[in-house]
């Protein structure tokens, strides 16, 4: 199938905060291009289905979102019993994540429940809108601002800080170790 | 439909530690706003990895080996 120029030309243009929201969801690079991967293949599979003139981007992040969620829940019974593998495999892609202090903050981040998370990246780093960020979650507007009110205010507390300065990773890691409730 | 009020958060402060003042709160939210960005940012500027792209152009080219690394081989039989 010949894929109108134009629509490729939208779907390139989204793959970088594809991949951001990918990252952010599962913390993981690799698995978040795959995740990438997946999402334009389900697309261009499914691109009659896109009305030209809406959001591209809010359309991808949905296919996105949905794997995720998914392979998530799948992945999630497969290794129950493998706790710390996870956060194993962010340790040993150190550069793959980019600068320390945006570590502890994904760290932080991922203490969050996931439909925190998203509401939270849709909203305060993607750019969406509650409106956009509730379609691509299929939930209603309110339950989006509640869930970014809530992520809010839990990223906070993990971050918890005497003073700004000490924002720092090493501060930050404390604080979410002494906040996981173990 | 248009209600452009400000999004005020309610009071959240069902667990807060007495100190925190709600001046530092609020920086604090600034920052995490900011970090959320930036890490986004960080991550967008990279810009298209060329397995995307090429995965693209491959899926955009009938008759030039798109099965191969799609795996979707059901569009080959259309040049044949």
């Amino acid at each position: 199938m010949k894929l109108d120029p134009q629509l490729r030309d939208q779907i390139l243009a989204a793959v970088p905060s594809l991949r951001a929201f990918g990252i952010s969801l599962s913390g993981n690079v690799d698995r978040a291009d795959d995740l990438v991967q997946e999402t334009l293949l389900r697309a261009l599979a499914n691109i009659h289905s896109f009305q030209p003139g809406t959001n591209m981007n809010a359309w991808l992040f949905t296919i996105l979102r949905n794997l995720f969620r998914s392979e998530y829940r799948k992945r999630k019974r497969e290794v129950e019993d493998a706790d710390g593998s996870y956060a194993e495999s962010l340790k040993s892609h150190p550069d793959q994540l980019g600068r320390v202090e945006f570590q502890e903050f994904r760290a932080a981040l991922k203490e969050l429940p996931d439909e925190q998370r998203e509401a939270l990246i849709l909203v305060g780093a993607s750019g969406f809108s509650y409106e956009e960020a509730a379609d691509i979650c299929g939930c209603a507007v309110g339950t989006i601002k509640s869930r970014v009110n809530r992520a809010r205010t839990r990223l906070a507390k993990l971050m918890h800080v005497e003073n700004l300065e000490d924002f720092g990773p090493d501060k930050a890691t404390r604080a979410i170790l002494a906040g996981n409730d173990r | 439909m248009k209600d452009h009020k400000s999004v005020k958060s309610p009071p959240m402060q069902t667990e807060t530690p007495g100190k925190t003042n709600s001046g530092l709160n609020r920086e604090i939210q600034a920052k995490i706003g900011q970090q959320l960005r930036a890490m986004f940012d960080e991550v967008v500027q990279e810009g298209v990895p060329d397995r995307f792209a090429d995965l693209l152009r491959q899926l955009d080219t009938p008759g030039e080996k798109a099965s191969e690394t799609t795996g979707n081989p059901k569009d080959e039989g259309r040049s044949g």
